[in-house]
């Protein structure tokens, strides 16, 4: 089921290790690394056409709308979105959910309303429900895990029809649990027909096939920066007729349609939410990263990365037996490219520190979820992550890296 | 140079003054914001001198051999000495070279002058 030689030899593309010949990388559910493609486009931006976009009648300016917008199909493509105009760029995963959070939570969300989350989320699907709730008098819910790190099938107990927005991950961050999405909308649908989804695509997208229409939600918010993009990049999807009552995001530049003296209107999605000069050289350059995702597939992304984690899961255990405790799903069908674990009585923060003398990035600490790290209490974790580039030979280095953990801090 | 010089790691292996006091003149907890460590310390007064003081807790290796070695020293000081310790202080007490995102670590037991 597994291949046995789990490389896909792209490292080469990866310009970062020519200087960092030795780099393990494990850490791109933090941020990826940035293929050569990427990186000359952003550089042909700001060399050869570094206009604004919108304004200019000149051709660098409408070379640069161009290439901007060309992004924004291609994003709605990837996605299956139905209309181009349902992709919004913001800034990161956090200002997109926030969007929401603000443009439609606040309108539609009520006191004694009910807004639902979850206990695995990273803290930016979790504080602005939070916040929302506490300023409107509504009630925040969160829906709990089992043991295994899935979350609770019941889920009437936590949804009803008070419940105006859930707002849930794909793929949890540290447990690395892929959410059965379809069903979950579908059941939580069946008990509330009027309820708003949101979804925290940040360590799903091009990890996992993503198809909105597919999965029902009503919104979906990913960053460019953990699939190969630039940072300053962020998508919002949402349903075209959910988009048209929300209110604007930000008031300024590019959002209006005219200003007078007493008031101002503004245009329609997705420019009412995009006030101000965008990241145009990085949103350009977002789509290189798509092209070449769409390129290697994201099919066989996924089944490299339940490879390694299958791999690494056996060697750490194998390895270190009982000094070493892994969190989340054991079924590798069940969760993307993340292990989040703890090694004996050393403290994470030390065990990553170590690591990095071996060239071995790993991301220690509560990785943004302090509400699922009380659950599990523990206070952190050290956490690996992979992506196209990891291979066989860097779980390797990273058991050895390990073993070196308990020399130095025996 | 490793950060895992050997005083550090003897000060993270027999951390001083580790422990509790059963009735503290003055007792906090500091958390560390990387981790969400939580470090407690317990303070005994004479006056304006620290008589006794000691800490409880988990934490990194960094954190703990920061705590242990901090608190030997002011031991026995006022809380007028103590104002003027810093981050500066504290690196140097360490004798490593250590990263932007650790700092946080090694400067935990620094929030005790903020709180006295
Ligand atoms: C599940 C999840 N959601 C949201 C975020 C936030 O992403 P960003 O920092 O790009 O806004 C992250 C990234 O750390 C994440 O892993």
């Amino acid at each position: 089921m597994y291949k046995p030689v789990s490389d896909m030899g792209l490292k080469n593309d990866f310009p970062i290790f020519k200087k960092n010949k030795k780099l393990v990388y494990l850490d791109s559910a933090a941020t990826s690394l940035k293929p050569q493609v990427v990186i000359d486009k952003i550089t042909d931006y700001y060399q050869n056409y570094s206009a604004n976009v919108f304004r200019g009648v000149y051709r660098i300016s409408e070379k640069a709308t161009y290439e901007f917008e060309e992004t924004r199909k291609i994003v709605a493509k990837f996605i299956n979105a139905q209309d181009v105009n349902e992709i919004i760029f913001t800034r990161n995963t956090t200002e997109a959910l926030n969007l929401v959070a603000y443009s439609l939570g606040k309108k539609i969300v009520g006191k004694h309303d009910e807004v639902a989350s979850t206990i695995i989320e990273h803290h930016s699907n979790f504080v602005p429900w939070q916040v929302l709730c506490f300023e409107l008098g509504a009630v925040f819910k969160f829906i709990d895990i089992d043991k295994k790190g899935y979350l609770l099938e019941d889920l009437e107990k936590f949804i009803s029809n008070k419940t105006k927005i859930l707002a849930l991950c794909h793929v949890s961050n540290v447990l690395g649990t892929i959410n059965p999405l379809k069903q979950i909308i579908k059941k939580v649908k069946k008990i509330n027909p009027n309820i708003i989804i949101v979804v925290d695509g940040a360590q799903s997208f091009s990890h996992i096939k993503i198809d909105v229409k597919d999965l029902d939600c009503d919104f979906f918010a990913f960053s460019s920066h953990k699939s190969l993009g630039p940072t300053g990049v962020g998508v919002l999807w949402g349903k075209k007729e959910k988009l048209e009552i929300m209110k604007p995001f930000l008031y300024g530049g590019e959002m209006i349609d005219e200003v007078t003296f007493e008031k101002s209107s503004f245009k329609r999605s997705p420019y009412k939410f995009e006030a101000g000069t965008p990241s145009i050289g990085e949103v350009i350059a977002f789509k290189e990263a798509i092209k070449y995702i769409d390129y290697i597939g994201v099919d066989k992304i996924r089944e490299h990365e339940k490879t390694l984690v299958h791999r690494s899961i056996n060697l750490l255990n194998n390895e270190f037996k009982n000094k070493i405790t892994i969190f989340g799903p054991d079924n590798v069908e069940d969760r993307g490219g993340v292990i989040a674990f703890n090694f004996d009585k050393y403290h994470p923060h030390d065990i990553a520190a170590v690591l990095d003398t071996m060239d071995i990035a790993v991301r220690a600490g509560h990785h943004c979820a302090m509400p699922l790290h009380k659950r599990l209490e523990i206070t952190a974790t050290v956490r690996a992550s992979f992506y196209l580039y990891n291979n066989q030979r860097d779980l390797e280095r990273l058991v050895n890296g390990l073993k070196k953990v308990e020399r130095i801090l025996k | 140079m490793s950060i895992y010089s050997e005083v550090i790691l003897d000060h993270y292996h027999h951390p001083r003054n580790f422990g509790k006091l059963r009735k503290p003149d003055l007792n906090f907890k500091i958390i560390n914001p990387l981790c969400g460590d939580e470090i407690e310390f317990f303070i005994n007064f004479d006056g304006m001198v620290i008589k006794e003081i000691c800490f409880y807790g988990k934490g990194c290796a960094i954190s703990i051999a920061s705590s242990s070695m901090f608190l030997n020293i002011i031991k026995g000081k006022n809380k007028d000495e103590l104002k003027k310790l810093d981050k500066e202080f504290i690196i140097k007490m360490l004798g490593i070279k250590i990263g932007l995102n650790r700092l946080k670590c090694a400067l935990l037991p620094l929030g005790i002058v903020e709180k006295i």
